[in-house]
């Protein structure tokens, strides 16, 4: 596993965010300082970040737009190279995967989802795009889809919520399903491809997966 | 009725990280469009990938070069008009039986299919994709009939669009999926009263062949 993606404790970088969003606000915007801070790794706040992508859809705010990439522009890059493992290739994609963040941003519904999840989604399917592949999607709009049975009051607050709550609950998870889970989402191998790599019965594949996300689904229910 | 059988989570968790071939996530995306349950858990899924996006750490790298390039890409793109307002659900049309994505595959929903017959009263509809791994298909089958050439190697989806089948001991009826390998002995048949129309997903049955013909087929331009 070449992989470094630390799943720690919660360390406050909404501070450094802060920084930015009043950045955001002064009058050179568009000016980029040389030096302004930026957002290397560890965590910040999901609804400090989802409010960002709300204000770049609503706005085109390109100073929040600009905090936003200098967040997820490097980890957008480093999971693109893990699969294409040519640096400029993923600046590449990394490049169409931001500036389709930019152009969909308004299309980002807080009540759906968080930040995170959305932009891998978008960064997921451009790396799809590029690999000539398909994947039928759902479509939320259907007449045919088969609605929630209770919608849930008070989403917006819960979904950010609930991202702090997956973080957390990932960073429990014992070592071996959680890169599991890092494989099939940053390597790009489906799990009976896993299974073959790590040289693990199909068997223990599933039942990692299962037991990882049977502690996330925990983690998300007991909010309730 | 709520759906009782549902996607694996090895099956979502390759659906969800877009490893999953198209045939098979045409069973699985149509399945979420009859399952809130399994809806919500894609988006747990996602947001797990999305907490591990957050996660990635990074060498401390002067992003100024890129984000240059990004804005000069901003500037040369136009603010996208804001999305019109989706139609509300449902409104003066009756629903239709097939969901999304399935229907734009078929290009019609049930009342508009040309179904091929299979013999004993069974009929089918080949569904085309890119994907040469797979075998995907649409079957009616009749009341109180067994699903016809039953013989299948690897894994196999079957998704219930309506009526229902009984295998073994449990019943699947519509939006319910059952997902079927090599080691399982099943015969799945139709129950009585209606005739189970259902996606059905496998592994292509002669994908070497087709290599081959893939492999060719620019020299022979066919
Ligand atoms: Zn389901």
């Amino acid at each position: 596993m070449s992989l470094s993606i630390h799943i720690g404790s919660e360390t406050c970088q909404n501070e450094t965010l802060a920084i930015i969003r009043r950045r955001s606000l002064r009058r050179d915007i568009g000016m980029t300082q040389p030096n302004s801070p930026k957002l290397k790794g560890g965590d910040v706040d999901p609804a400090e970040l989802a409010r960002l992508l709300v204000t770049v859809g609503e706005s085109r705010n390109v100073e929040a737009f600009e905090a936003l990439f200098r967040f997820y522009a490097p980890k957008v890059r480093a999971f693109m190279t893990m699969k294409t493992k040519d640096r400029q290739a993923a600046e590449e994609l990394m490049q169409e995967t931001m500036s389709s963040v930019w152009i969909k941003a308004a299309q980002f519904d807080p009540d759906r989802g968080n930040a995170s999840a959305w932009i891998f989604t978008i960064a997921r399917n451009i790396r799809i795009d590029a690999y000539r592949r398909k994947r039928p999607a759902l479509d939320l709009d259907d007449q045919a889809l088969m609605p929630e049975e209770a919608p849930q009051a008070d989403r917006e607050l819960e979904k950010a919520q609930e991202a702090k709550l997956l973080r957390n609950a990932l960073a429990t998870l014992p070592p071996e399903q959680q890169d599991v889970l890092k494989m099939a989402f940053f390597e790009d191998k489906p799990h009976s491809a896993i299974a073959e790599q790590m040289g693990l019965p199909l068997g223990t594949v599933k039942s990692r997966i299962r037991l990882a996300f049977s502690k996330l689904r925990d983690a998300l229910e007991d909010r309730r | 009725m709520s759906v009782r059988h549902h996607i694996s989570d090895e099956l979502l968790l390759d659906y969800a990280a877009g490893t999953l071939s198209e045939g098979w996530s045409l069973a699985i995306a149509t399945h979420l469009a009859l399952c809130p349950t399994c809806r919500r858990q894609l988006d747990a899924m996602e947001g797990a990938a999305g907490a591990l996006l957050d996660k990635i750490s990074v060498e401390p790298v002067a992003d100024d070069e890129s984000w240059q390039r990004m804005r000069a890409r901003l500037e040369g793109s136009k603010a996208p008009q804001p999305e019109s307002k989706p139609k509300p659900r449902g409104e003066h049309r009756p629903a239709a039986v097939i969901p999304e994505p399935l229907r734009s595959y078929l290009g019609s929903d049930v009342e508009g299919l040309k179904w091929r017959a299979l013999g004993r009263g069974a009929y089918h509809i080949r569904i085309p994709t890119d994907d040469p791994s797979t075998q995907v298909r649409l079957l009616r089958i009749p009341a109180g009939k067994p699903v016809p050439e039953h013989t299948h190697s690897g894994r196999e989806l079957t998704l219930v669009l309506s009526g229902s089948f009984r295998d073994g001991e449990s019943v699947f009826a519509r939006g319910d999926i059952e997902e079927a390998d090599d080691d399982l002995l099943h015969t799945p048949t139709a129950s009585e009263g209606e005739d189970c129309i259902c996606l059905a997903v496998t592994e292509a049955p002669l994908r070497f062949t087709s290599w081959i013909v893939r492999m060719i087929q620019p020299i022979l331009k066919i």
